[in-house]
């Protein structure tokens, strides 16, 4: 009989199987209690034990007879620069303030695409920018300064 | 008439101005990222869901269900006129519909659909407000067992309804339920895997979650092959069908409303199931088989019916049991949250303005929705004219900022970082994204039902059996799993069987 192994089956469950574990592991150190009375670790446990079970039934699964998933190119620039993009935003809205923040996030993502050209990405970044002061800041009246204290001399 | 007067309060509510104009707002939303391939309604509620929170509770619902039936629209307008449903529900429409614009039918096609969302929206609306009101004073008898059996049903029946593969559904739900713990314990103040991060004590924001596993983790796939979309579209000429057409159109329709109205209230994707279903009932009972995929007037009206419908009815579970069916329902529960009302049967009479006005807006915008989309179709097609490179980013700063303005916390935006790269990963490995959602927004509720019926029961775990109501929920919950299971092991079985000889 040939099998038929499917390495998307083995991470998917490779990865069950690591979260599920670190969350038993985590909640291990909670008080489990008892049935009548469960304290905070008892039903993480439960679930993460349950989650490993599963993982571990989709990596055998994998090994013998996995579901056919065609794994495609991983498109590792969109992946940085989008993580880049996102956590610059997350990291200094509130030391640069709103605009500047905006806008260098936009520009960041723009760079996701392999097409991204200079002049098309600022033009697209100033554009987002300045749709999303209007909206947030103007008209939702967000709380958050334009200007942040980095930029304040 | 009690039901009259309900209604009469829904629409005196609907009707105030901010809440038309609300609704006016989040069906024309909802339509443009039907329109867009690439953003669905999920990650548009969840990005948008901050924005409301300064809205009266009643207005900031009725936009964002809005956002949900306005998306079922927008998607077939796509399906028709250039082959690619911005909606998966609208992937039905797409075989024939497109048949018909490709033989100059454009206008008929977008009609038929049009007159049939309508028609069903109204007819799910009204079934909607009969239906609501006895369940929900069946679900005010539910003790704690009766509702972890039930949320434990709607999450397994939510597998049994989605594609792939079961096993890694339900791994998804169990993910979702273990993220779903991250925070202070509710019994005993226990802040759970926290990493002793203040920010992380209220737990997961969900918002992060949503975004992160559909809008982010969309993105990622789409950029991983970047094609030119081509847009040849044809003048949409003749919207109103002929007479034949209109004599063809009356049965599908009819048909397809009663079909989608029933399937929608189901866990997990109902709309898809029921356009489907409505496309293979339609082909049976036609006298004309053979027409369909050829641009049959029926395969286009019929589905439509039946996703508008069930888009409607999905609506019942959520407010009467406070169980979402989809992943924007799921969304819809933390938006009742934030407004400090807790979705479920109470609803009904602490809120009565709330419930009917929401349904009564239902109508409303189906309404307009009508209006939007005939007259207007021209503006939509020229909306698939704006290029990717310029949406992508556009999505990313709408969600970085609307995570962040949930709480002004840093940490809710690295989340959707977190969440869509773990989603993207989950996702090419063959996972469904929507059972993960469901697990993180259900498992509070799981867990904190358990502990409390075992505490009533004084730890005796078979008060889940002895209930009766419990019972047969969770009769119907391993029914719902085996039926999941079975149809992977036999077709796996037919496979190896044919590999041997």
């Amino acid at each position: 009989m040939e099998r038929r192994k499917s390495l998307a089956d083995v991470i998917a469950g490779g990865i069950f199987v690591l979260i599920g574990g670190a969350f038993v592991v985590g909640a291990l150190s909670y008080s489990l209690g008892t049935p009548l009375r469960m304290g905070p670790g008892y039903f993480p446990v439960l679930v993460g034990g349950v989650m490993t079970a599963l993982g571990l039934a989709i990596v055998v699964k994998g090994l013998v007879a996995g579901d056919v998933v065609t794994l495609t190119a991983v498109p590792w620039r969109a992946i940085a620069a989008i993580v880049v993009a996102v956590v610059f935003f997350g990291f200094t809205v509130r030391r640069l303030g709103f605009v500047p923040t905006s806008f260098v996030t936009a520009l960041l993502t723009t760079l996701a695409s392999s097409r991204a050209r200079p002049w098309w990405a600022l033009a697209v970044a100033a554009g987002l920018t300045l749709g999303a002061t209007l909206i947030f800041v103007v008209g939702l009246q967000l709380r958050i300064p334009l200007f942040g204290p980095w930029l304040q001399f | 008439m009690e039901l009259l007067d309900n209604l009469a309060l829904g629409f005196s509510t609907a009707f105030l101005v901010q809440n038309v104009l609300w609704c006016f707002v989040g069906v024309l939303l909802g339509t443009a990222v039907g329109v867009l391939p690439g953003i669905g309604p999920t990650a548009t509620v969840a990005m948008l869901l901050p924005i409301t929170f300064n809205f009266e509770p009643v207005t900031a619902l009725i936009m964002l269900a809005g956002i949900y039936y306005g998306a079922q629209y927008g998607g077939s307008t796509t399906a028709i006129l250039i082959n690619l449903p911005g909606e998966s529900s609208a992937a039905v429409t797409a075989l024939d519909g497109h048949e018909m614009a490709r033989q100059g039918r454009a206008g008929p096609a977008l009609a038929a659909a049009a007159i049939g969302s309508f028609f069903a929206g109204t007819v799910a609306t009204v079934i909607l407000a009969v239906a609501a009101p006895p369940l929900a004073d069946v679900a005010l008898k539910f003790g704690p067992a009766e509702y972890f059996s039930l949320v434990l049903l709607g999450l397994i029946v939510s597998i049994a309804l989605a594609r792939g593969s079961a096993l890694k559904a339900l791994a998804m739900i169990a993910l979702g339920i273990l993220f779903g713990t991250v925070g202070q314990d509710i019994y005993t103040g226990t802040p759970r895997f926290t990493f002793d991060e203040r920010s992380l004590y209220g737990g997961i924001d969900f918002v992060s979650v949503a975004v992160g596993l559909f809008g982010v983790a969309e993105i990622l796939r789409n950029l991983e092959n970047e094609s030119t979309r081509s847009a040849v579209i044809s003048k949409v000429r003749n919207l109103w069908p002929t007479r034949e057409d209109r004599r063809r159109l009356v049965g599908p329709i009819l048909r397809g409303t009663g079909l989608g109205s029933a399937l929608g209230v189901l866990p997990g994707g109902g709309h898809v199931l029921a356009s489907f279903t409505s496309y293979a009932v339609e082909k049976r009972v036609s006298k004309r088989p053979q027409e369909f995929g050829r641009g049959a007037i029926e395969g286009v009206a019929g589905p439509e019916s039946a996703n508008n419908a069930a888009a409607q009815t999905s609506f019942i579970p959520l407010l009467t049991l406070g169980l979402p069916a989809h992943p924007v329902m799921a969304l819809m529960v933390g938006a009742f949250i934030v407004h400090g009302i807790t979705p479920g049967p109470n609803v009904i009479n602490d809120e009565p303005a709330l419930f009917w006005g929401l349904i009564a807006s239902m109508w409303i915008g189906n309404v307009l929705l009508v209006l939007l989309n005939l007259p207007l179709i021209g503006m939509w097609v020229q909306m698939l004219r704006i290029p990717y490179a310029v949406l992508f980013p556009m999505i990313i700063l709408l969600a970085a900022i609307g995570t962040y303005s949930l709480n002004f916390n840093s940490w809710d935006v690295y989340a959707i970082v977190f969440f869509g790269l773990l989603g993207y990963i989950l996702i090419k490995c063959g996972c469904e994204p929507a059972p993960m959602l469901l697990g993180f927004v259900l498992g509070p509720l799981l867990e904190e039902h358990l502990r409390r019926a075992l505490i009533i029961s004084r730890g005796d775990a078979t008060v889940f059996l002895t209930r009766p109501i419990s019972a047969v929920l969770l009769v119907v919950a391993v029914a719902a799993l085996v039926v999941a299971v079975l149809p992977t092991i036999r077709k796996r079985r037919e496979e190896v069987f044919t590999e041997e000889e």
